[in-house]
């Protein structure tokens, strides 16, 4: 068997006497979009923050590509080819859109120490960023500062910059929060059409989004994993049933 | 529509052209001399250069401050050093640039990245009082250099030559240096602004999470922008030690370093013209203030804070919002 992309093993987080990550291990293959979902306060967007490095497990080891990261900071791992969006939009407000793609296209092709040359006329930067944005649906609102954006839009921006890194692991946290209907849909579809190139950890609570995309699902209940494994068979868990999918499915 | 991409970015936030006001700035500065040589006396001279040394101070903090929201309040340690290597090579006989000014540069960018190394590592008040803190530690290790003078400074005997030339001992010679100076400096500034080093800080400034999440350690981005912004202030040291033929702890005091913020809220924050600006605002007006009235702070402290409580975006700000209701008629 393939060596998995991301391998937690034994992860464990509390903040005081509230225990998060409860001797967490868990495996996201290469190329497979895998959901995490539960009920909130399950520790799912934790998770994701330790996986990121934002902040740092208490005890236990996270590895990407077989090798142990539980050490390195967010920029490093970020430099390893983990890429994330946020459950609340992080963005650059002041740069216009574009420019807040170009910087993660920066960041891919090096030489940030530049001290000359106008980098917002670099079209070496400008262009991967536009495709991004143009993968989202931004190409449009390419200019327009990117704390102007909807709220919609801003989802698909952090979407753009995490795209533009060019990422072996993604972890999205919570994308279709907020978003209308009819972007929900273009995010799906468009999520449908990126799987397969990298691996993707999906934090949602749209189960028909879930459902859609996942290869694998994992039911987190209070910082254990309840459950893990193909949709169908995740669906019909009883244990799932009843702790969270009774409710969400009405 | 790929051609004017770049063209149709936004370059900073003003209504005036964004070249034109350091054009016009730069412009009144190159003739202010030959104004000088009409109305006779060297008086003015003098002033301007006073006002444009400060300017390169206030660039230089500007790049913190405006571009990285780093408030340091310990810039005018950095002068100082720029200042004291100055005099104390010249109390041992080394009067010439071509060794001095490198020492200056040298002696306050380590000193930006020896205090940068551990002040970087916190943020916001803690970060304001930790330089605060450096600077202060400057101010009195100069006060307690007896051999070189201790509290009451130390004067120095003679200006610098340039690889043997007397050429910084004409007022006039002296002044064009000084713009040639900040020139300089304010082009280097720009240029660092728009590269991707600049493009970095200035998104660290915006949301350092995100940038880190991207790829970057914003630690030594701006600890590279601390170490060259102390540079440049050694710069301002150099030519201050040397305007006036005197050093002095006064030059590194936590007052000089709060004037130098106030220079650039002044003049805008963030805009690097602002910061000329504010600078020479300020000191034209200390200068014009006190010479009606020696409670001139009393007149001077109510009219910063209106102008920061009104004009958010300091003179600059003031000016652009003007030609703004101009334009519209």
């Amino acid at each position: 068997m393939a060596e998995p992309a991301v391998r937690l093993q034994n992860l464990r987080k509390s903040f005081g006497a509230l225990i998060v990550t409860d001797d967490l291990s868990l495996d996201i293959m290469p190329c497979e979009l895998h959901a995490i979902i539960g009920p909130n306060g399950a520790g799912k967007t934790t998770l994701i923050n330790q996986i990121s490095g934002l902040i740092a497990p208490d005890s236990g080891t996270i590895k990407f590509d077989g090798r142990d990261v539980t050490g390195l900071p967010l920029h490093a791992r970020a430099a390893l080819g983990v890429a994330r969006s946020f459950q609340v939009s992080s963005i650059l407000p002041g740069f216009s859109a574009l420019e807040n793609v170009a910087l993660a296209v920066q960041s891919r092709v090096g030489s940030s120490y530049r001290l000359l040359g106008c980098a917002a006329a670099e079209s070496g930067l400008n262009e991967p960023a536009l495709a991004a944005l143009a993968d989202v649906g931004l190409a449009e609102r390419a200019h327009v500062p990117a704390g102007e954006l909807a709220h919609g839009e801003k989802r698909a921006l952090e979407l753009a910059i995490a795209l533009a890194m060019q990422p072996k692991v993604l972890l999205l946290d919570e994308p279709m929060a907020g978003t209308g209907s009819e972007e929900t849909a273009r995010l799906i579809a468009l999520l449908r059409q990126l799987k397969g190139r990298f691996s993707v950890v999906l934090v949602e609570h749209d189960m028909t989004a879930v459902f859609a995309l996942a290869d694998r699902i994992s039911v987190l209940l209070y910082g254990r994993i309840l459950a893990s494994g193909a949709p169908a068979a995740v669906r019909g868990d009883p244990r799932v049933v009843a702790a969270y999918l009774g409710d969400e499915m009405e | 529509m790929r051609a004017s991409l770049a063209a149709s970015l936004p370059r900073p936030r003003g209504a005036l052209p964004a070249t034109t006001l350091p054009a016009g700035i730069f412009l009144v500065l190159a003739l202010l001399p030959i104004v000088a040589l009409l109305t006779g006396g060297s008086y003015l001279v003098s002033l301007g250069s006073r006002v444009m040394i400060f300017a390169i101070a206030a660039v230089a903090l500007d790049l913190l401050v405006g571009y990285g929201a780093l408030i340091s309040f310990g810039h005018a340690a950095f002068v100082g050093l720029g200042a004291y290597a100055v005099g104390i090579l010249s109390a041992y006989g080394i009067t010439d640039a071509l060794i001095s000014l490198p020492v200056a540069l040298t002696v306050s960018a380590a000193y930006a990245f020896l205090t940068g190394v551990v002040c970087l590592r916190t943020k916001g008040v803690y970060f304001i009082m930790i330089t605060l803190a450096f600077g202060q530690m400057a101010f009195f290790t100069a006060s307690s250099l007896a051999p070189f003078g201790g509290d009451d400074g130390l004067t120095i005997a003679v200006r610098n030559t340039v690889a043997g030339f007397a050429l910084l001992r004409n007022e006039r010679a002296f002044y064009y240096v000084v713009l040639f100076c900040l020139l300089s400096t304010y082009l280097f500034c720009r240029a660092l602004v728009g590269s991707r080093f600049g493009r970095v800080v200035r998104g660290a400034k915006e949301n350092p999470v995100r940038v880190a999440t991207i790829g970057f350690d914003v630690y030594r981005f701006q600890l590279a922008t601390y170490v060259i912004a102390g540079a440049l202030a050694g710069l301002a040291g150099f030519l201050l030690a040397n305007a006036t033929e005197f050093v002095s702890p006064a030059y590194m005091s936590w007052q000089r370093s709060g004037e130098l913020i106030v220079m650039v809220l002044l003049g805008g924050l963030g805009s690097l013209d602002g910061a000329i600006i504010g600078a020479a605002a300020y000191l034209l007006t200390e200068e014009w203030l006190s010479g009606v009235t020696e409670h001139w702070k009393v007149i001077f402290g109510p009219v910063l804070v209106l102008i920061v409580l009104f004009a958010r975006g300091g003179l600059l700000g003031l000016a652009s919002a003007l030609v703004r209701r101009l334009g519209r008629g």
